[in-house]
């Protein structure tokens, strides 16, 4: 549990869907506190990455670790893991036939085994911290986008993670509820949560990240600094993306 | 199809018609000016006319009354019959239903060969295939103090019912399951659940809303099937009526009458069905 160690681990890691090689040998290491973006174009392996750290997918070759705990096929040491990291879903993924409080309690209840009343205190904090306590009686239908995806960030910080994954948390909304999601994230960030952020919101990445990665293609292309990255980007690939991204 | 409907049941909008104009010659046309103004729908009112009528007439008349009343007698093994063969093939089912779409390869074949054998039998066939052949067995082979379940014909009737209704329901809980969007189970146990925890609390309370329409619609169609019984002599409604009508020589108004007792018992269903699509129903 030193300090110093990566809290996650990527070691020579291969995924195949079928006949899809989804990732090809990525190695990558995130030291506690960092706010990583991963960028790329649609098919590179960002959201397969990023599922591997919680055990949503597990490589068929190379080593997952977080937080020592190493990521396999073994369900105590899923649960072990998925009990520190959150993530938050591109489709939200609420249980829509729970409130907005229910939906941030039960996990506590079922996996934490905390009672209803601390549950419940939790949530509702949690809620004012994302700015819409007053959702709490509401159900997830009669919500917008941006604020499904602010309880689904609730929901997920519910259980204390030490990690938060974000699979494009930004890409279902419409336009002026992006800011309110990036603004609840940024938060997490300053707080010095360990981030990683599968996003094209390049403003959020300038904001928050204290690293960018460029994937493509399975493998993690070129890694730095984001300021670096999208003013000095060295590869072929990368700036082709950019000038594709920027309009 | 759809010129065919427009054609013979396209119906003008009674609230937006003058009260002269509304029709109410016949009864339909009665029944939708009544549905226009109760907010019923016109097949409803049909039936509540047409139950009303039946009503007066058995009241009024001394011998469909006394029909009525000893044919109801049968009623009480009908629905005994019915709502213990419900509850457990709801049980058999939801089993069945999740060993359907578990990962396991024996849980699984178990359970489709369960379905595929059971539902491809009449469920009269297996009805007497149990009565005759695995009662007596089972009545031998098990604890004497367990024997009397197959020595009595309305709990063999009971547990054959509910085997065959089992099998059906077990599709009507697959398909509920596995209408729900994958990313639920994903965020359940990324939030650290279990399988069986993310199944009883975000899975099934989300599927069994979902195919509440078609449980109901077995629960129904079991009711009905209940009669199917009488062939291994439990004295249910229909072989009750039928003893009765054979004894008296009256058989119209011995079937009338039982043909209403079934349709009361059905409508009554429907409309707790109904009740409980809307009180579950998930806010939007």
């Amino acid at each position: 549990m030193s300090n110093g160690s990566p809290i996650i681990r990527i070691e020579n890691v291969h995924k195949r869907f079928g006949k899809l090689h989804a990732l090809r040998g990525v190695s990558l290491n995130v030291e506690r506190g960092q706010v990583l973006v991963i960028i790329g174009p649609s098919g590179s392996g960002k959201s397969t990455l990023l599922r591997c750290i919680n055990g949503l997918e597990i490589p068929e070759e190379g080593r997952v670790t977080v937080d020592d705990i190493p990521v396999t096929h073994s369900a105590a040491n899923i649960n072990a893991v998925r009990a520190e990291v959150g993530i938050v879903f591109q489709q939200f993924n609420l249980f829509p036939h729970l409130t907005v409080l229910q939906n941030v309690t039960l996990s506590q209840q079922v996996v934490r085994k905390r009672t209803p009343v601390e549950s419940q205190r939790i949530a509702r904090e949690l809620l004012s911290k994302v700015g819409i306590p007053e959702k709490a009686g509401a159900y997830p239908a009669q919500l917008s986008g941006g604020q499904q995806q602010r309880v689904a960030i609730a929901r997920a910080l519910a259980m204390n993670p030490k990690i938060m994954l974000f699979d494009e948390p930004t890409s279902a909304l419409d336009p002026e509820m992006i800011k309110e999601v990036l603004d609840a994230m940024l938060v997490l960030a300053q707080e010095g949560m360990t981030m990683v952020v599968v996003s094209h919101e390049m403003g959020f990445a300038r904001a928050a990240a204290n690293r960018v990665i460029f994937m493509d293609e399975g493998t993690v292309v070129e890694d730095g600094a984001p300021e670096q990255m999208f003013t000095h980007a060295r590869g072929e690939r990368m700036k082709q993306f950019m000038s594709k991204i920027l309009y | 199809m759809i010129g065919m409907r427009g054609k013979f049941f396209h119906m003008p909008d009674i609230e937006l018609l003058p009260p002269d104009n509304r029709p109410s010659r016949d009864i339909a046309g009665k029944a939708l000016a009544l549905s226009g103004v109760s907010n019923l729908p016109a097949w409803a009112v049909i039936i509540l006319i047409a139950g009303l009528i039946a009503a007066a007439v058995i009241v009024t008349n001394a011998e469909y009354t006394s029909i009525l009343l000893i044919l109801s007698s049968g009623i009480a093994l009908t629905l005994y019959v019915t709502f213990f063969a419900y509850t457990l093939a709801l049980i058999f089912g939801l089993v069945a239903g999740l060993m359907r779409v578990s990962r396991n390869p024996i849980l699984y074949t178990i359970a489709t060969l369960y379905v595929e054998v059971i539902r491809g039998i009449p469920l009269l066939v297996l009805i007497l295939y149990f009565f005759f052949v695995i009662a007596p067995f089972l009545a031998n082979s098990v604890p004497d103090q367990f024997a009397f379940v197959f020595r009595d014909e309305a709990l063999e009737g009971i547990i054959a019912l509910s085997v065959g209704y089992g099998a059906y329901l077990a599709e009507v809980y697959r398909a509920g399951i596995e209408s729900i969007p994958r990313g639920q189970m994903e965020a359940a146990r990324s939030l650290g659940m279990s399988y069986p925890s993310a199944m009883r609390y975000v899975i099934l309370p989300q599927a069994i809303r979902t195919v509440l329409p078609p449980l109901g619609n077995d629960f129904i169609s079991l009711l009905k099937d209940s009669a199917l019984v009488s062939a291994i002599s439990v004295k249910e409604l229909t072989l009750w009526t039928r003893q009765r009508s054979a004894n008296t020589f009256k058989p119209l108004e011995h079937w009338t009458i039982a043909a209403i007792l079934y349709l009361v018992m059905t409508l009554g269903l429907s409309v707790v069905v109904r009740y409980l699509e809307r009180r579950y129903a998930i806010p939007k």
